[in-house]
C-alpha cells in the first residue's frame, strides 16, 4: 500500500498517498484549485462532508473504473483513486453548485459583519466574496437564538452558525465526558451544551480558533478592536499544558487576544491551553518570535507586510504557474 | 383474482398468533431454509427471484446481500427498517399489524442467509402498538423454538430485537437508522463506506424494509424461479400499495408488479375509482417524496402507451414525464385538490423532518417551504415559481442522503406539470383562497401534454 496514487485535479496530475481525499490531494497542489472547506478540519477526526461548499465533480472515477461519478461529490470525504479525474474550478456545474450552498449558508445568517469579532477573518465572509450574490432572494425573517455563555470566557452566538460541527468534534476530542452537542433538527438545530454547562477544559478555548464563522468568540477579546487594526506576532512561552506556540494580536502596545497559529487554510497547528489563551495578556509573558505571515489577499494584511511565497512545486512546472497566474502575480507586484 | 403472497390470508381470523399462522403454512419456509439449504443457497434464491428492495429506492435485494463483507470474526447484522413514515405509506405497519409472524419468519430465513446472531427490527416510535404486536410474536416464535439457540436442531443460533425509534422520517435512511440504533443522534452518515462493509457497531450490516424481508417467505416457499413468473420485466413479483387519497376504497392492496395504473385506479378489485363521482386531477405514485404526475401522464405513458405499476413502467420518461414506484404510497387527488396547497403541505414536512446536518438541505427546505406558504396563501409573486425550482435544484443531489432529493423533486415537478395553477395562485390571490383551480387540462389525452411539454 506505500504506492503513490496519481490523481489529477483541474489538470494538474499530483502523486499521493493512498486513503489521502482528494481535498488533501488539492492542498498538496495548492493555489486556486484548493476547494473550499467551511466543516472539514483536518485535525479533528471525523469531521467534514456537512458544508458541502468543498463539492467537486469526478469526470473519471479510476484507471480501473473510468466512469463519472454519478453526483457532485464532498472532496473531503472522497478518497482519490488511481487515475481520477476530478473538476473544481473548471466545471461550471461545480462553480453552480457551490454558489448554490453559499447562498444556502447565508440566508439564516445574520449578516452583522459590521458588529462581529470575525470579520476579517471569517471563512463565510470569504467564501461569501468569492461565490456569493450580491443581493439575497430570501425575504423571509431569519432564525434567532438566545445568546448564551459557554463557561466565562466562551459566547456562543447561534444566530450566526453555520453548523459545521468542527466544535462538537473539538469538544468530543478534547474530552472523554461530552458536553458540547447539537439540540433539535433542521434549521432549528443549535450547538448546545446542555443548559449552559460550562465546557470544562483546558483546552476549551479550542472552539473559537476552529470555529469558521463568528458564533463562538473571546469573551476577553469581545469589541475591542478590528481584526484589521491589530498586528499578529507569533511568539512562544513555556507552558506546562500545551506548546505554548501561539500568535499575539497587538494593538499598539497591548496584547489584544491570544490565538493559537493557524495555517494557510485558517486550521490551527496546534491546540492552545486556556491559560495561554485568556490569561497571558503581558508582552512580559512571551518570548517574541517573529511577525505572523498573513497571506497577502487576507484583509488583515491590508496594513501589514507579507508577501505570498508560492510553494516549490509551483515555482518548477510551467503548467502549474499557469494555472495560479493571479496569485503569481499579485505576488510580483509586492 | 390475481395472486396474493404476503396478504393471503390476511382475514383469517387470529392470524396473528402463531398458532393459526402455522396451520395456514407458515414458518414452513425457516424449516425448509434451515434444515435443506446452505445460507448461500438461500441467498441465490433470492437473487433468482429478482427481489427488488420496496422501501423506495428498488435496489435489487439479493445483490445487496451478496455485498456483505464477510470478514473472520466480526459479528454481521440483520437490519429491519421499520420506520416507516414517508407521507402516504402505510403497507409496512399493515403488514405488522395484522400478520406480524411474516415478518419474523423472514428476519429468521435472512439472518440466516446472512449469517447474522443477533438481528433487528427497528419501528417508528408513533407505532407502539405495533412493537407489542411484534413483541408478543416473537415470544411466542421463541417458545415454539423458531428463535433463541440451536433453531429446529440445526445448530443456528438468532435472537431478535424490536427496537423503537424516536419517530423521526430521517432514520428512515439506513445510515441514520444505524446512528439512531447505536443510540445516537439520526444524523446520515457520509457514504462510503456503505453499511455492507461498516454499518451497526462498525460491522458488516444489511439494512431492508419490512416488506422485502416479508417476502422472502414465499420467495424460499415456491422458489426463486417461481417469484420471477410473477410481474413484469424486471419488476417482479407482488409489491404492497397503500392506497390513500380521493379513492373510493383506499386501503393496502397486494398487486402484482405490472397492472396497469388505471385498474388498479378504477376497477372494483382495488381502489373502486374516484370518490363522489369526480375526476382524476393528480396522483402522487409512491410516497410523497416521489414525483407528483397529473392524471393523463399518470394513466398513460408520454407515447400513449397505458402506464403500468411497475419500477420501468412508472418512471418511464425520466423526470420530464415519469414518476417512481417508491415505497408504493399511491395518493390520488380529484379535480377539487389544489396542487399548490399539497406541495406546500410536503414541503412543511420534508422541513420539519430535515436532520440539519448538512446545509442545502438544512436551509433549503425552510426556504421552499416559506415561499409555498407565501403562495399559497395569496401573497405570492411571479419570480417565485422560478426561485422555486432553482432552489430545489440547488438542493437536489449536493446532500449527504437522498432527503434533499426527496424534498426538492415533489416541488420541481409539481411546478413543472402544474405551473399555470400556480401562475393563477398568484394572479388571483384572493380567488385562490376561496375556491380552487380545478381540473384544468391535467386529465385531458396525452397529445396535450406533450405540447404542455415543449412549451
Amino acid at each position: 500500500m506505500s504506492e503513490k496514487v496519481k490523481v489529477t485535479i483541474d489538470g494538474i496530475t499530483v502523486e499521493v498517498a493512498p486513503g489521502t481525499t482528494i481535498l488533501n490531494a488539492a492542498r498538496q497542489i495548492g493555489g486556486d484549485i484548493v476547494p473550499p472547506a467551511m466543516c472539514y478540519y483536518s485535525k479533528l477526526e471525523g469531521s467534514g462532508g456537512k458544508c458541502r461548499t468543498c463539492i467537486v465533480k469526478v469526470s473519471k472515477g479510476s484507471e480501473k473504473d473510468p466512469r463519472p461519478m454519478p453526483k457532485l461529490v464532498a472532496s473531503c470525504r472522497t478518497t482519490v483513486m488511481d487515475g481520477m479525474e476530478v473538476q473544481n474550478i473548471t466545471s461550471p456545474e461545480v462553480i453552480e453548485a457551490r454558489s448554490g450552498v453559499v447562498e444556502m449558508l447565508l440566508i439564516n445568517h445574520p449578516l452583522d459583519c459590521p458588529v462581529c469579532d470575525q470579520a476579517g477573518e471569517c471563512d463565510l465572509q470569504n467564501l461569501g466574496y468569492e461565490h456569493g450574490l450580491q443581493k439575497t432572494r430570501y425575504e423571509f425573517e431569519r432564525r434567532t437564538f438566545e445568546r448564551i455563555d459557554i463557561g466565562d470566557k466562551i459566547q456562543l452566538h447561534m444566530n450566526r452558525c453555520i453548523l459545521c460541527y468542527r466544535c462538537v468534534f473539538t469538544a468530543d476530542q478534547i474530552t472523554n465526558k461530552r458536553v458540547h452537542g447539537i439540540l433539535n433538527r433542521g434549521d432549528h438545530s443549535e450547538i448546545s451544551t446542555y443548559i449552559q454547562t460550562a465546557v470544562d477544559n483546558d483546552f476549551s478555548g479550542n472552539v473559537i480558533d476552529v470555529c469558521p464563522v463568528g458564533a463562538l468568540t473571546d469573551k476577553t477579546f469581545r469589541f475591542k478592536n478590528r481584526v484589521w487594526f491589530t498586528k499578529p506576532v507569533d511568539a512562544h512561552r513555556d507552558c506546562p499544558t500545551c506548546s505554548g506556540k501561539v500568535t499575539l494580536w497587538y494593538k499598539g502596545e497591548d496584547v489584544l487576544r491570544v490565538t493559537a497559529r493557524k495555517d494557510i487554510y485558517g486550521e490551527v497547528e496546534e491546540f492552545i491551553c486556556n491559560t495561554c489563551r485568556f490569561d497571558k495578556k503581558k508582552t512580559a509573558d512571551w518570548t517574541i518570535e517573529h511577525p505572523t505571515h498573513i497571506s497577502d489577499t487576507s484583509v488583515i494584511s491590508s496594513n501589514h507586510y507579507e508577501t505570498m511565497i508560492p510553494l516549490p512545486v509551483i515555482q518548477e512546472d510551467l503548467r502549474l504557474q499557469e494555472a495560479n497566474k493571479v496569485e503569481l502575480e499579485k505576488t510580483a507586484k509586492f | 383474482m390475481a395472486r396474493k403472497l404476503l396478504l393471503e390470508h390476511i382475514n383469517v381470523p387470529g392470524i396473528n398468533t402463531l398458532d393459526v399462522y402455522r396451520q395456514k403454512g407458515g414458518y414452513r419456509a425457516v424449516e425448509k431454509a434451515l434444515k435443506t439449504l446452505t445460507p448461500d443457497e438461500v441467498v441465490e434464491e433470492v437473487k433468482k427471484s429478482g427481489l427488488r428492495g420496496r422501501g423506495g429506492a428498488g435496489f435489487p435485494t439479493g445483490m445487496k446481500w451478496s455485498f456483505l463483507a464477510k470478514p473472520e470474526g466480526v459479528a454481521r447484522y440483520l437490519v429491519c427498517n421499520a420506520d416507516e413514515s414517508e407521507p402516504g405509506t402505510f403497507k409496512d405497519r399493515y403488514l405488522m399489524t395484522h400478520i406480524p409472524h411474516a415478518l419474523i419468519e423472514g428476519m429468521i430465513v435472512s439472518s440466516y442467509a446472512l449469517g447474522a446472531k443477533t438481528s433487528y427490527i427497528y419501528v417508528r416510535g408513533e407505532m407502539m402498538p405495533q412493537i407489542r404486536i411484534l413483541e408478543k410474536a416473537i415470544a411466542e416464535a421463541k417458545n415454539a423454538g423458531f428463535l433463541g439457540k440451536n433453531i429446529l436442531g440445526s445448530g443456528y443460533d438468532l435472537e431478535l430485537y424490536v427496537q423503537p425509534g424516536g419517530g423521526a422520517y430521517i432514520c428512515g435512511e439506513e445510515t441514520a437508522l444505524l446512528e439512531s440504533l447505536e443510540g445516537k443522534r439520526g444524523n446520515p452518515r457520509i457514504k462510503p463506506p456503505f453499511p455492507a462493509i461498516a454499518g451497526l457497531y462498525g460491522c458488516p450490516t444489511v439494512v431492508n424494509n419490512v416488506e422485502s424481508i416479508a417476502a422472502v417467505v414465499p420467495i424460499i416457499n415456491d422458489g426463486g424461479d417461481e417469484y420471477m413468473k410473477i410481474g413484469i420485466g424486471r419488476s417482479t413479483g407482488t409489491k404492497l400499495i397503500s392506497a390513500s387519497g380521493n379513492l373510493v376504497k383506499p386501503g393496502v392492496y397486494e398487486i402484482e408488479l405490472g397492472l396497469p395504473v388505471e385498474e388498479f385506479i378504477y376497477s372494483d378489485e382495488y381502489c373502486g375509482g374516484i370518490a363522489n363521482g369526480k375526476r382524476l386531477k393528480a396522483t402522487v405514485a409512491g410516497g410523497s417524496s416521489v414525483p407528483v404526475l397529473p392524471a393523463n401522464l399518470t394513466l398513460k405513458l408520454a407515447n400513449g402507451e397505458p402506464r403500468l405499476m411497475s419500477y420501468e413502467s412508472l418512471s418511464e420518461g425520466g423526470f420530464a414525464t415519469g414518476t417512481m414506484l417508491g415505497s408504493g404510497g399511491f395518493i390520488a387527488f380529484d379535480e377539487d385538490q389544489c396542487i399548490v396547497r399539497n406541495t406546500w403541505n410536503f414541503s412543511r414536512f420534508y422541513h420539519h423532518e430535515s436532520c440539519g446536518q448538512c446545509s442545502p438541505c438544512r436551509e433549503g427546505t425552510g426556504w421552499m417551504e416559506k415561499v409555498l406558504h407565501r403562495l399559497e396563501h395569496g401573497h405570492g409573486k411571479m419570480s417565485d415559481i422560478d426561485l422555486l425550482v432553482d432552489v430545489s435544484k440547488k438542493i437536489e443531489g449536493n446532500t449527504i442522503c437522498p432527503l434533499g432529493d426527496a424534498a426538492a423533486w415533489p416541488v420541481a415537478s409539481a411546478i413543472r406539470h402544474f405551473r399555470d395553477e400556480f401562475e393563477w395562485h398568484v394572479r388571483e390571490p384572493l380567488k385562490s383562497l376561496q375556491t380552487n383551480y380545478g381540473i384544468a387540462g391535467y386529465a385531458e389525452p396525452i397529445a396535450k401534454a406533450e405540447v404542455k411539454q415543449e412549451n
